[in-house]
């Protein structure tokens, strides 16, 4: 969703450094998912279709009360639904709440070719330019957290947008205004930091959950939805979240040195080439006059 | 009174060309998307989207150009003992001391390393493109083979863009002759003599030939 008013932070494929970048500084957004009280309602899923204008379509029964198996482009709230043994034996069902995460710094980001096709507004929310993206899917390969999905039919990547079009305007995402427990806030990434630790400090001190942690993964500078979980040391458990999640080495690798390495290889071999005219210039047959096929 | 011999039949030049012109086209556009300073290059084949759109089909055409090549030459490109002695001899092809080397036959060791480097090139381009085509196909549990793909078709890239470069600069500018067998398909026998002395005394038939 184009948001051309917000105050960019990072452009994905653009040459040189971002117009306008750190003209001006805001608050960092979050969004705080508090796995402990989520009822797993999907008020959130139908909010953000409402919101964002997609119709509800089939769902995909896996044995679960899951929705289907992963966001979908025209699907991007997703809860996670996952029966979870622990170590006395009792069962836990655990819902987490799957959207994109905002990296502070993005995978996606990282690897878009499109200038200004995935943009990081001063905010601290990543956000695709569906009208810049050429469709290439290097983002699903960027994304620790399996995110971006592509649309068939328009050729354009499409993911959650915190709501950007909102928050832009002074409103909370519709998810977190649906929510009917109060397990979604919203507010300064300061703000829910602290919220959610208390959160966590509660679920320890006086729940029984002695691993109650808040998640905001570092590998990735922290990101723009944080959870608490009843567990922060196994985050797999919940739908999968990646323990420890960062971009790809290989697309850093790939993005960075590569990108050197290649371009001088690149400008290296045409320098080698016109060097080599100059120095011995062209092959000439000379007319065959003593008839051994030699000049 | 010289003849010219045909060096290349019309079905290898027109195989020649089609393959030459996707090959580009999959360059300009996979260096749009390479890098964001030649990202502007999508913009002359209409844009980054169209560009994204046709790079894949152009890259099958390009396959399928390679795989028909090597049907017709993959006999002729297997190397001989004629080229392990003039591969001893190279510094006297880059210097354009021919007269010190020792006879080749249609193609010399140089070009038969540029077509196997396009060969298998175009092999894990292919399997590699086929991957970033279909990303989302690949499963989350298997995402390791998403980042393969990336990495070997960048690499695979780099190597036959560096043979690209070499290929064009000799067919060109420094062995004269060469773009017009590759157009026309005919060299004349001074040329053949000179630069494939073996596949010129086979194809007239004559070890000593005098014309």
């Amino acid at each position: 969703m184009s948001q051309a008013t917000l105050n960019i932070r990072r452009i994905s494929g653009h040459a040189g450094p971002a117009p306008g970048a750190g003209v001006e500084r805001e608050e960092q957004v979050c969004k705080l998912v508090d796995t402990t009280t989520c009822i797993g309602c999907k008020a959130c899923e139908v909010a953000c279709l409402e919101w964002n204008g997609y119709s509800f379509h089939e769902t995909i029964f896996q044995n679960s009360y899951q929705t289907m198996p992963e966001t979908a482009w025209n699907y991007w709230n997703l809860i996670k639904f996952d029966e979870h043994e622990r170590a006395d034996g009792t069962m836990m069902l655990l819902m987490r709440k799957d959207q994109c995460m905002h990296c502070a710094e993005p995978g996606c980001l990282a690897a878009c070719p499109a200038d200004g096709a995935i943009v990081q507004y001063s905010n601290g929310i990543v956000d695709f330019q569906q009208d810049h993206c050429i469709g290439c899917g290097y983002c699903v390969s960027g994304c620790p957290f399996n995110i971006p999905k592509f649309n068939q039919a328009t050729k354009k990547m499409f993911k959650c947008t915190l709501c950007s079009d909102r928050v832009n305007e002074g409103l909370e995402p519709a998810c977190i205004k649906s929510c009917p427990t109060g397990c979604l806030h919203f507010g300064t990434k300061e703000d829910m930091k602290e919220l959610a630790e208390t959160r966590a400090r509660q679920l320890r001190e006086h729940s029984n959950f002695e691993n109650a942690g808040v998640y905001d993964p570092a590998g990735v500078g922290g990101t723009g939805v944080i959870y608490v979980l009843h567990d922060v040391t196994n985050p797999e458990a919940y739908g999968g979240l990646p323990s420890n999640p960062r971009i790809p080495w290989v697309v850093k690798f790939w993005k960075g040195p590569l990108k050197w390495i290649g371009n001088l290889a690149m400008i290296g071999g045409v320098i080698g080439v016109t060097m080599h005219y100059l120095r011995f210039g062209p092959k000439r047959v000379e007319p065959d006059n003593n008839g051994d096929g030699r000049p | 009174m010289s003849v010219a011999i045909l060096r290349y039949t019309l079905h290898e030049r027109v195989n020649h060309w089609i393959a030459g012109l996707a090959y580009l086209y999959c360059l300009v556009t996979g260096l749009a998307f390479w890098s964001p300073y030649m990202f502007w290059l999508a913009v002359l084949v209409g844009g980054g989207a169209v560009a994204r759109f046709w790079h894949p089909w152009l890259g099958l055409v390009f396959t399928a150009s390679v795989l028909w090549m090597y049907r017709i030459w993959h006999r002729d490109m297997r190397t001989t003992n004629a080229d392990r002695a003039w591969t001893k001899s190279i510094q006297y092809y880059i210097r354009n001391e021919d007269q010190n080397l020792p006879p080749v036959g249609r193609f010399n060791y140089g070009q038969k390393m540029f077509f196997w480097a396009m060969f298998y090139g175009i092999l894990l381009l292919l399997a590699s493109g086929i991957g970033l085509w279909f990303v989302e196909s690949i499963p989350w549990s298997l995402r390791w083979l998403r980042y393969l793909a990336v990495a070997v078709h960048v690499g695979a890239a780099l190597i036959t863009i560096g043979a690209f470069i070499i290929h064009v600069y000799m067919g060109t500018a420094m062995v004269r002759g060469g773009f017009t067998s590759i157009i026309r398909g005919e060299v004349s026998p001074e040329w053949a003599k000179t630069h494939h002395r073996l596949w010129y005394e086979k194809v007239t038939g004559n070890a000593s030939s005098r014309r």
